[in-house]
């Protein structure tokens, strides 16, 4: 028991240092668009992301992109533009926010994964 | 499309490219590659990665289950277009137009394997409520789904509530079914790159 414990732990550290492919092209898409080179500011591209703090018209685009995406409007856009951000603004502070949004979903659903096989180990290993 | 650069503002080649489709195909070049074409350095090509990976790298799950898992996503969301793209593929990949629409239309009685059910379960509250808990994953692994199949379904999970959000915030057009056919056949024999 406490063999396979001990196990476990050690194959998760292995996962953590060997970061999968997926992990790590999750985590270049993250780093490019909040770090890189942009028309908006890093600090408007990381609150879109992060759909946090906001003003409006931007807190409404943005909010709707994270919860129901169907639900922006023409106008939505119309009035971020009228706000005095280019369409290039606008296609990178809304790229930010979708991934925003999928990567707390991502990471909510993994910290679940976690904590479940940690309650019960009868997790089958090996895919079909 | 809501922004007229998405639209129209590429360089050279690429609105080559979009000629040479459009002449080629005989069909409106596809949106969702006028969104990744357009400073494709910015989002559209980090991005293609992670699709790609996702959608054709090594996985139990095949690439029908996991283009319906796209689908699934996408329905939840209420993403018509990546709804009706990701169908076709996955209907393509199967053979089988009436297993898609059957998981598609009610998930719970349709004829699909039971670990394929208890994931897309999963991934509509995922999707739906933008989170899960311990109790949602437990049910996913008893019904004989592994840890890295889990994984792997939501890296699927993840590029699709991404590409699906933008395919709604920008308003993709959204073309007839020979559209997403020809899609569907060229998402089959190239993948995502």
């Amino acid at each position: 028991m406490a063999y396979s414990n001990r196990l476990q732990a050690l194959l998760r550290l292995e996962q953590g240092h060997g970061m999968s492919d997926i992990a790590q092209a999750r985590k270049a898409v993250v780093a490019r668009v909040l770090e890189g080179d942009g028309s908006a500011s890093r600090a408007l591209r990381r609150a879109a992301f992060d759909n946090a703090g906001l003003a409006e018209p931007l807190g409404t685009l943005i909010g709707k992109v994270a919860k129901q995406a169907t639900t922006v409007t023409d106008e939505d856009v119309a009035a971020a533009k009228a706000s005095g951000l280019s369409e290039d603004q606008i296609f990178e502070i809304v790229v930010c926010a979708a991934i925003g949004q999928a990567t707390r979903q991502y990471d909510a659903a993994v910290a679940a994964l976690e904590s479940a096989t940690e309650k019960s180990s009868h997790a089958p290993r090996d895919p079909r | 499309m809501r922004l007229a650069i998405l639209d129209s503002g590429h360089g050279f080649g690429t609105k080559a490219l979009f000629a040479f489709i459009r002449a080629v195909s005989r069909q409106p070049v596809p949106e969702v590659l006028k969104l990744i074409r357009y400073r494709s350095d910015f989002f559209g090509a980090p991005m293609q990665k992670v699709v790609h990976e996702a959608m054709r790298g090594p996985s139990a799950w095949s690439v029908g289950d996991r283009e319906l898992m796209a689908a699934f996503v996408a329905k939840v969301n209420a993403c018509e277009f990546c709804t009706k793209a990701h169908a076709a593929v996955a209907a393509m990949a199967y053979h089988d137009d009436a297993r898609v629409s059957a998981a598609l239309s009610d998930l719970e009685t349709a004829a699909i394997e039971e670990p394929l059910r208890a994931t897309l379960r999963m991934l509509g509250k995922l999707t739906r409520e933008h989170t899960v808990g311990p109790d949602d994953m437990s049910a996913v692994l008893a019904a004989g789904v592994s840890r890295k199949q889990i994984e792997d379904s939501l890296a699927v999970c993840y590029a699709f509530n991404t590409i699906g959000r933008l395919a709604d915030a920008f308003e993709f057009f959204v073309p007839g079914p020979k559209a997403f056919e020809v899609g569907a056949k060229f998402l089959l024999a190239r993948g995502y790159r």
